[in-house]
Protein backbone atom coordinates (compact mmCIF):
# COMPACT_ATOMS: atom_id res chain seq x y z
CA UNK A 1 0.00 0.00 0.00
CA UNK A 2 1.71 3.12 -1.13
CA UNK A 3 0.10 6.46 -0.78
CA UNK A 4 1.38 9.92 -1.50
CA UNK A 5 1.48 11.85 1.75
CA UNK A 6 3.44 14.83 0.51
CA UNK A 7 2.05 18.30 1.03
CA UNK A 8 1.35 20.57 -1.84
CA UNK A 9 0.50 24.26 -1.59
CA UNK A 10 -3.08 23.75 -2.73
CA UNK A 11 -4.00 21.69 0.30
CA UNK A 12 -5.89 23.92 2.69
CA UNK A 13 -6.29 21.80 5.74
CA UNK A 14 -3.72 19.00 5.84
CA UNK A 15 -5.51 17.43 8.79
CA UNK A 16 -8.60 16.64 6.75
CA UNK A 17 -7.17 16.17 3.27
CA UNK A 18 -6.98 12.37 3.46
CA UNK A 19 -9.61 9.75 4.08
CA UNK A 20 -7.71 8.53 7.12
CA UNK A 21 -7.53 12.07 8.47
CA UNK A 22 -11.30 12.46 8.22
CA UNK A 23 -11.84 9.11 9.93
CA UNK A 24 -9.50 10.07 12.77
CA UNK A 25 -11.40 13.30 13.25
CA UNK A 26 -14.83 11.70 13.46
CA UNK A 27 -13.48 8.86 15.59
CA UNK A 28 -12.10 11.30 18.12
CA UNK A 29 -15.46 13.03 18.43
CA UNK A 30 -17.16 9.68 19.03
CA UNK A 31 -14.71 9.17 21.85
CA UNK A 32 -15.32 12.67 23.24
CA UNK A 33 -19.07 12.03 23.32
CA UNK A 34 -18.33 9.00 25.52
CA UNK A 35 -15.89 11.01 27.64
CA UNK A 36 -18.63 13.55 28.28
CA UNK A 37 -20.79 10.78 29.76
CA UNK A 38 -17.89 9.41 31.81
CA UNK A 39 -17.14 12.78 33.37
CA UNK A 40 -20.86 13.48 33.84
CA UNK A 41 -21.17 10.41 36.05
CA UNK A 42 -18.13 11.50 38.08
CA UNK A 43 -19.50 15.04 38.44
CA UNK A 44 -22.91 13.69 39.48
CA UNK A 45 -21.27 11.45 42.10
CA UNK A 46 -19.20 14.34 43.41
CA UNK A 47 -22.22 16.65 43.61
CA UNK A 48 -24.19 14.16 45.67
CA UNK A 49 -21.33 13.22 48.01
CA UNK A 50 -19.57 16.54 48.51
CA UNK A 51 -21.11 17.16 51.93
CA UNK A 52 -20.45 13.66 53.24
CA UNK A 53 -17.21 14.57 54.98
CA UNK A 54 -17.44 12.01 57.84
CA UNK A 55 -16.18 14.64 60.29
CA UNK A 56 -13.08 15.27 58.19
CA UNK A 57 -12.08 18.47 56.38
CA UNK A 58 -14.75 20.05 54.17
CA UNK A 59 -14.30 21.82 50.86
CA UNK A 60 -14.13 25.21 52.62
CA UNK A 61 -11.32 24.00 54.89
CA UNK A 62 -9.28 22.69 51.98
CA UNK A 63 -9.59 24.77 48.84
CA UNK A 64 -7.67 27.95 48.11
CA UNK A 65 -8.63 30.27 45.28
CA UNK A 66 -5.09 31.35 44.32
CA UNK A 67 -3.78 27.91 43.42
CA UNK A 68 -6.86 26.99 41.40
CA UNK A 69 -6.70 30.32 39.60
CA UNK A 70 -3.09 29.77 38.54
CA UNK A 71 -3.91 26.23 37.37
CA UNK A 72 -6.89 27.52 35.38
CA UNK A 73 -4.83 30.19 33.64
CA UNK A 74 -2.09 27.65 32.80
CA UNK A 75 -4.51 25.20 31.20
CA UNK A 76 -6.52 27.89 29.43
CA UNK A 77 -3.35 29.39 27.95
CA UNK A 78 -2.17 25.96 26.82
CA UNK A 79 -5.44 25.68 24.92
CA UNK A 80 -4.64 28.90 23.06
CA UNK A 81 -1.05 27.87 22.29
CA UNK A 82 -2.32 24.66 20.69
CA UNK A 83 -4.64 26.80 18.55
CA UNK A 84 -1.52 28.71 17.44
CA UNK A 85 0.18 25.42 16.65
CA UNK A 86 -2.71 24.32 14.43
CA UNK A 87 -2.69 27.75 12.77
CA UNK A 88 0.93 27.17 11.76
CA UNK A 89 0.07 23.65 10.65
CA UNK A 90 -2.51 25.05 8.24
CA UNK A 91 0.18 27.40 6.91
CA UNK A 92 2.46 24.36 6.44
CA UNK A 93 5.03 25.72 8.88
CA UNK A 94 6.31 22.66 10.73
CA UNK A 95 8.93 24.36 12.93
CA UNK A 96 6.55 26.93 14.34
CA UNK A 97 3.94 24.23 14.90
CA UNK A 98 6.45 22.19 16.92
CA UNK A 99 7.45 25.30 18.87
CA UNK A 100 3.87 26.13 19.88
CA UNK A 101 3.10 22.53 20.75
CA UNK A 102 6.26 22.57 22.85
CA UNK A 103 4.93 25.58 24.76
CA UNK A 104 1.61 23.73 25.15
CA UNK A 105 3.44 20.77 26.68
CA UNK A 106 5.33 23.02 29.11
CA UNK A 107 2.11 24.71 30.26
CA UNK A 108 0.48 21.30 30.69
CA UNK A 109 3.45 20.13 32.76
CA UNK A 110 3.14 23.26 34.90
CA UNK A 111 -0.52 22.49 35.50
CA UNK A 112 0.32 18.93 36.46
CA UNK A 113 3.03 20.10 38.87
CA UNK A 114 0.54 22.34 40.67
CA UNK A 115 -1.99 19.54 40.85
CA UNK A 116 0.53 17.15 42.39
CA UNK A 117 1.51 19.86 44.87
CA UNK A 118 -2.17 20.41 45.69
CA UNK A 119 -2.85 16.72 46.37
CA UNK A 120 0.25 16.27 48.55
CA UNK A 121 -0.70 19.44 50.43
CA UNK A 122 -4.16 18.02 51.22
CA UNK A 123 -2.77 14.64 52.21
CA UNK A 124 0.15 15.79 54.38
CA UNK A 125 -1.30 18.95 55.94
CA UNK A 126 -4.94 17.93 56.33
CA UNK A 127 -4.83 14.13 56.32
CA UNK A 128 -7.42 14.35 53.54
CA UNK A 129 -7.07 11.20 51.45
CA UNK A 130 -9.03 9.02 49.06
CA UNK A 131 -10.20 6.95 52.01
CA UNK A 132 -10.95 9.65 54.57
CA UNK A 133 -14.56 10.26 53.50
CA UNK A 134 -17.09 9.83 50.69
CA UNK A 135 -16.27 13.43 49.79
CA UNK A 136 -12.58 12.49 49.57
CA UNK A 137 -13.25 9.53 47.29
CA UNK A 138 -15.50 11.56 45.01
CA UNK A 139 -13.04 14.48 44.91
CA UNK A 140 -9.92 12.46 44.12
CA UNK A 141 -11.76 10.32 41.57
CA UNK A 142 -13.12 13.30 39.64
CA UNK A 143 -10.09 15.60 39.80
CA UNK A 144 -7.68 12.65 39.54
CA UNK A 145 -9.41 11.38 36.40
CA UNK A 146 -8.96 14.79 34.85
CA UNK A 147 -5.30 14.86 35.94
CA UNK A 148 -4.91 11.40 34.41
CA UNK A 149 -6.24 12.77 31.15
CA UNK A 150 -3.63 15.52 31.30
CA UNK A 151 -0.87 12.93 31.88
CA UNK A 152 -2.14 10.89 28.93
CA UNK A 153 -2.39 13.99 26.73
CA UNK A 154 1.15 15.08 27.60
CA UNK A 155 2.58 11.62 26.83
CA UNK A 156 0.67 11.61 23.55
CA UNK A 157 1.95 15.06 22.57
CA UNK A 158 5.55 14.38 23.51
CA UNK A 159 5.50 11.07 21.63
CA UNK A 160 4.10 12.82 18.55
CA UNK A 161 6.65 15.62 18.68
CA UNK A 162 9.64 13.33 19.18
CA UNK A 163 8.52 10.76 16.60
CA UNK A 164 7.91 13.37 13.90
CA UNK A 165 10.74 15.75 14.79
CA UNK A 166 12.81 14.85 11.76
CA UNK A 167 9.98 13.93 9.42
CA UNK A 168 8.52 17.37 8.81
CA UNK A 169 4.85 17.97 8.19
CA UNK A 170 2.99 15.59 5.87
CA UNK A 171 -0.54 14.45 5.19
CA UNK A 172 0.37 11.41 7.26
CA UNK A 173 1.13 13.17 10.53
CA UNK A 174 -0.96 16.35 10.26
CA UNK A 175 -4.20 14.52 11.25
CA UNK A 176 -2.39 13.07 14.26
CA UNK A 177 -1.46 16.52 15.53
CA UNK A 178 -4.94 17.85 14.84
CA UNK A 179 -6.57 14.98 16.73
CA UNK A 180 -4.37 15.71 19.72
CA UNK A 181 -5.28 19.43 19.65
CA UNK A 182 -9.02 18.66 19.80
CA UNK A 183 -8.46 16.25 22.69
CA UNK A 184 -6.45 18.90 24.53
CA UNK A 185 -9.27 21.44 24.18
CA UNK A 186 -11.64 18.87 25.60
CA UNK A 187 -9.45 18.50 28.69
CA UNK A 188 -9.76 22.23 29.13
CA UNK A 189 -13.57 22.00 28.79
CA UNK A 190 -13.66 19.47 31.63
CA UNK A 191 -11.42 21.69 33.75
CA UNK A 192 -13.77 24.67 33.30
CA UNK A 193 -16.49 22.60 34.97
CA UNK A 194 -14.12 21.30 37.63
CA UNK A 195 -12.97 24.73 38.72
CA UNK A 196 -16.57 25.97 38.71
CA UNK A 197 -18.40 23.01 40.26
CA UNK A 198 -15.70 21.63 42.58
CA UNK A 199 -13.63 24.62 43.64
CA UNK A 200 -15.76 27.74 43.23
CA UNK A 201 -19.01 26.10 44.37
CA UNK A 202 -17.08 24.42 47.17
CA UNK A 203 -15.87 27.81 48.41
CA UNK A 204 -19.33 29.38 48.25
CA UNK A 205 -21.53 26.85 50.01
CA UNK B 1 -1.31 25.76 -12.28
CA UNK B 2 1.43 28.37 -12.45
CA UNK B 3 3.47 29.52 -9.52
CA UNK B 4 1.89 32.96 -9.34
CA UNK B 5 -1.56 31.42 -9.10
CA UNK B 6 -0.48 29.29 -6.19
CA UNK B 7 0.95 32.34 -4.52
CA UNK B 8 -2.31 34.21 -4.95
CA UNK B 9 -4.27 31.35 -3.41
CA UNK B 10 -1.79 31.22 -0.58
CA UNK B 11 -2.04 34.90 0.24
CA UNK B 12 -5.85 34.73 0.19
CA UNK B 13 -5.81 31.70 2.44
CA UNK B 14 -3.30 33.25 4.81
CA UNK B 15 -5.49 36.33 5.06
CA UNK B 16 -8.49 34.16 5.91
CA UNK B 17 -6.54 32.25 8.50
CA UNK B 18 -5.24 35.44 10.07
CA UNK B 19 -8.82 36.56 10.48
CA UNK B 20 -9.74 33.26 12.08
CA UNK B 21 -6.77 33.51 14.42
CA UNK B 22 -7.95 36.96 15.45
CA UNK B 23 -11.31 35.48 16.44
CA UNK B 24 -9.54 32.79 18.42
CA UNK B 25 -7.55 35.36 20.37
CA UNK B 26 -10.72 37.35 21.10
CA UNK B 27 -12.34 34.11 22.27
CA UNK B 28 -9.39 33.48 24.56
CA UNK B 29 -9.54 37.02 25.99
CA UNK B 30 -13.26 36.58 26.72
CA UNK B 31 -12.63 33.26 28.43
CA UNK B 32 -9.98 34.85 30.66
CA UNK B 33 -12.40 37.67 31.52
CA UNK B 34 -15.18 35.18 32.37
CA UNK B 35 -12.76 33.23 34.55
CA UNK B 36 -11.74 36.41 36.35
CA UNK B 37 -15.37 37.43 36.95
CA UNK B 38 -16.16 33.97 38.37
CA UNK B 39 -13.16 33.99 40.74
CA UNK B 40 -13.77 37.59 41.84
CA UNK B 41 -17.47 36.88 42.46
CA UNK B 42 -16.56 33.98 44.74
CA UNK B 43 -13.58 35.74 46.35
CA UNK B 44 -15.58 38.84 47.24
CA UNK B 45 -18.01 36.75 49.29
CA UNK B 46 -21.16 37.88 47.49
CA UNK B 47 -24.54 36.37 48.34
CA UNK B 48 -24.72 32.67 47.49
CA UNK B 49 -28.03 32.94 45.62
CA UNK B 50 -26.45 35.29 43.08
CA UNK B 51 -23.01 33.76 42.84
CA UNK B 52 -24.03 30.16 42.10
CA UNK B 53 -26.11 30.85 38.98
CA UNK B 54 -23.58 33.43 37.80
CA UNK B 55 -20.57 31.11 37.89
CA UNK B 56 -22.56 28.25 36.33
CA UNK B 57 -23.70 30.45 33.44
CA UNK B 58 -20.14 31.72 32.95
CA UNK B 59 -18.88 28.11 32.81
CA UNK B 60 -21.47 27.11 30.22
CA UNK B 61 -20.68 30.13 28.03
CA UNK B 62 -16.96 29.45 28.30
CA UNK B 63 -17.39 25.83 27.31
CA UNK B 64 -19.53 26.96 24.36
CA UNK B 65 -16.67 29.19 23.18
CA UNK B 66 -14.25 26.34 23.60
CA UNK B 67 -16.40 23.93 21.53
CA UNK B 68 -17.51 26.32 18.80
CA UNK B 69 -14.34 28.34 18.26
CA UNK B 70 -11.34 26.37 19.56
CA UNK B 71 -12.75 23.00 18.52
CA UNK B 72 -14.34 24.39 15.33
CA UNK B 73 -17.87 23.15 15.90
CA UNK B 74 -19.10 26.36 14.25
CA UNK B 75 -17.47 25.34 10.94
CA UNK B 76 -19.34 23.64 8.13
CA UNK B 77 -19.76 19.86 8.12
CA UNK B 78 -19.90 19.46 11.90
CA UNK B 79 -23.50 18.24 12.21
CA UNK B 80 -22.60 14.65 13.10
CA UNK B 81 -20.00 15.86 15.56
CA UNK B 82 -22.46 18.24 17.21
CA UNK B 83 -24.99 15.45 17.60
CA UNK B 84 -22.40 13.36 19.46
CA UNK B 85 -21.52 16.13 21.86
CA UNK B 86 -25.15 17.15 22.43
CA UNK B 87 -25.98 13.48 23.00
CA UNK B 88 -23.25 13.38 25.63
CA UNK B 89 -24.48 16.62 27.18
CA UNK B 90 -28.03 15.26 27.35
CA UNK B 91 -26.87 12.19 29.26
CA UNK B 92 -24.74 14.45 31.45
CA UNK B 93 -27.75 16.58 32.40
CA UNK B 94 -29.83 13.49 33.18
CA UNK B 95 -27.06 11.98 35.29
CA UNK B 96 -26.52 15.12 37.34
CA UNK B 97 -30.27 15.66 37.74
CA UNK B 98 -30.79 12.08 38.89
CA UNK B 99 -27.92 12.04 41.35
CA UNK B 100 -28.75 15.39 42.91
CA UNK B 101 -32.55 15.25 43.07
CA UNK B 102 -34.08 11.79 42.82
CA UNK B 103 -31.58 9.55 44.62
CA UNK B 104 -31.77 9.53 48.39
CA UNK B 105 -28.31 9.43 49.92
Amino acid sequence: MSQDFSLNPEIQDPAKATHEGKNKYIGLWFFLGGETVLFASLFATYLSLRNSTAGGPSSQDLFGLELVFVMTILLLTSSLTSVYAIYHMKNHDFKKMQLWFGITALLGLGFLGFEIYEFTHYITDYGFTFRSSAFGSAFYTLVGFHGGHVVFGLSWLIALMVRNAKRGLSLYNAPKYNTFAIYWHFIDVVWVFIFTVVYLMGMVS
Amino acid sequence: MTGTNINKINSFRKQKQKEEMKHQVITFALMIIFTLIAFIAVGSGMNKTYVLPLILILAVVQVGFQFYYFMHMKDKGHAVISSMIYGGVWVAILAVLTFTTIIWW
